[in-house]
């Protein structure tokens, strides 16, 4: 399991970073400022994590048990909540209430996983959802021109193999994009520089902590 | 359009370059471009018309045209680029177009552009 240091924020938009030798990184950007909202503990929860908390919620959208988890930390009431898996050290890092701040998870050039919900696109055919390419739009063609063709062949194996690509909801799920570089980090302003794109649309809430799949994923140190 | 979140646009103008000249589309401009060879880094200089400026904050780009032995050559430059060192205003052209690419059409004394001096 990922249990690298990582926080909850929120995407803010595109924009592109000159590196000290003129070359541009395209980058996006990612507001973070999460605040430790409880502690789960190996003792009592059988794992350990902390609670982030994300952007306030109007005391009156509240419900009265999280408003005594609220209270127990004295942050006010928040909009999103995640909970962090990661080891005993790092939740001991962190008081309840605390804001965690960006320059203690994260350093520049370390590589991260960056989990958000896609953008939606409602129930859409085949040639958007999986790229196919439709049937010849002249030669007599009629009422074809997008459809998927074939779904498979006759007597062998006799079904539809599992996974043929047929029209449905597209977007609007949990995807994450592995292995992107950390371009800057602005604990100031709780700006996060992450290279290339990442899922959601802007203002979408996203999850970045340390890559699994690349060493570096740990912060130094 | 979608507008730039306000965070990113003070980032963005917190890189803006002040330092260069001011030019237009149709002007001559050199282009002093620093650039990477091997491992030794020089200056090259780019000298031609400034066929279009595209006006984006900071990513901002203009695009010079240079004939050079006989075949065309354009450059599309970064101008908060620091790889830019400086430009020099060469000259002054009078245009009345935002986008040149007609000159692509033109060869020779046809793709002249008038002088502000001459005017």
């Amino acid at each position: 399991m990922n249990t690298h240091p990582g926080v909850i924020g929120r995407k803010l938009g595109m924009t592109q970073v000159f590196t000290s030798d003129g070359s541009v990184i395209p980058c996006t950007v990612v507001e973070a400022r999460p605040v430790v909202v409880g502690k789960r503990t190996k003792e009592k929860d059988g794992y350990d994590a902390l609670v982030l908390g994300l952007a306030d919620r109007k005391d009156k959208h509240t419900k009265k048990p999280q408003a005594g988890m609220y209270k127990k930390a004295s942050v006010s009431p928040k909009r999103w909540l995640k909970e962090l898996r990661c080891t005993p050290e790092f939740a001991a890092s962190f008081e309840l209430g605390a804001e965690v701040k960006l320059d203690s998870v994260f350093e520049e050039g370390q590589h991260v996983d960056v989990q958000g919900t896609s953008r939606g696109r409602g129930f859409t055919g085949v040639m958007r959802r999986f790229n196919f390419a439709g049937q010849v739009q002249t030669h007599g063609t009629h009422e074809y021109k997008r459809h998927g063709g074939s779904i498979g062949t006759n007597m062998t194996p006799g079904r539809v193999l599992k996974g043929v690509g047929m029209p449905g909801q597209h977007g609007n799920a949990k995807v994450t994009v592995y292995s992107q570089r950390v371009v800057k980090v602005s604990a100031d302003d709780s700006l996060l520089f992450v290279e290339g794109g990442i899922p959601g649309s802007k203002n979408s809430l996203v999850f970045v902590r340390g890559a699994v799949k690349r060493h570096g994923g740990k912060k130094k140190g | 359009m979608s507008m730039i979140h306000p965070k990113i646009e003070a980032f963005e103008n917190s890189a803006l370059r002040s330092d260069l000249p001011n030019f237009r589309v149709g002007d001559t401009i050199a282009v002093h471009y620093k650039i990477v060879e091997g491992d030794k880094l020089r200056t090259q200089v780019f000298k031609g018309t400034v066929i279009k400026r595209h006006r984006a904050g900071a990513r901002s780009t203009f695009t010079v045209r240079k004939v050079s032995f006989s075949v065309g050559v354009e450059r599309v430059f970064l101008l908060h680029s620091p790889r830019i060192e400086q430009i020099d205003v060469v000259s002054r052209g009078v245009v009345r177009r935002a986008r040149l690419g007609y000159l692509r059409n033109l060869q020779g004394k046809a793709a002249r552009i008038r002088d502000e001096k001459d005017v």
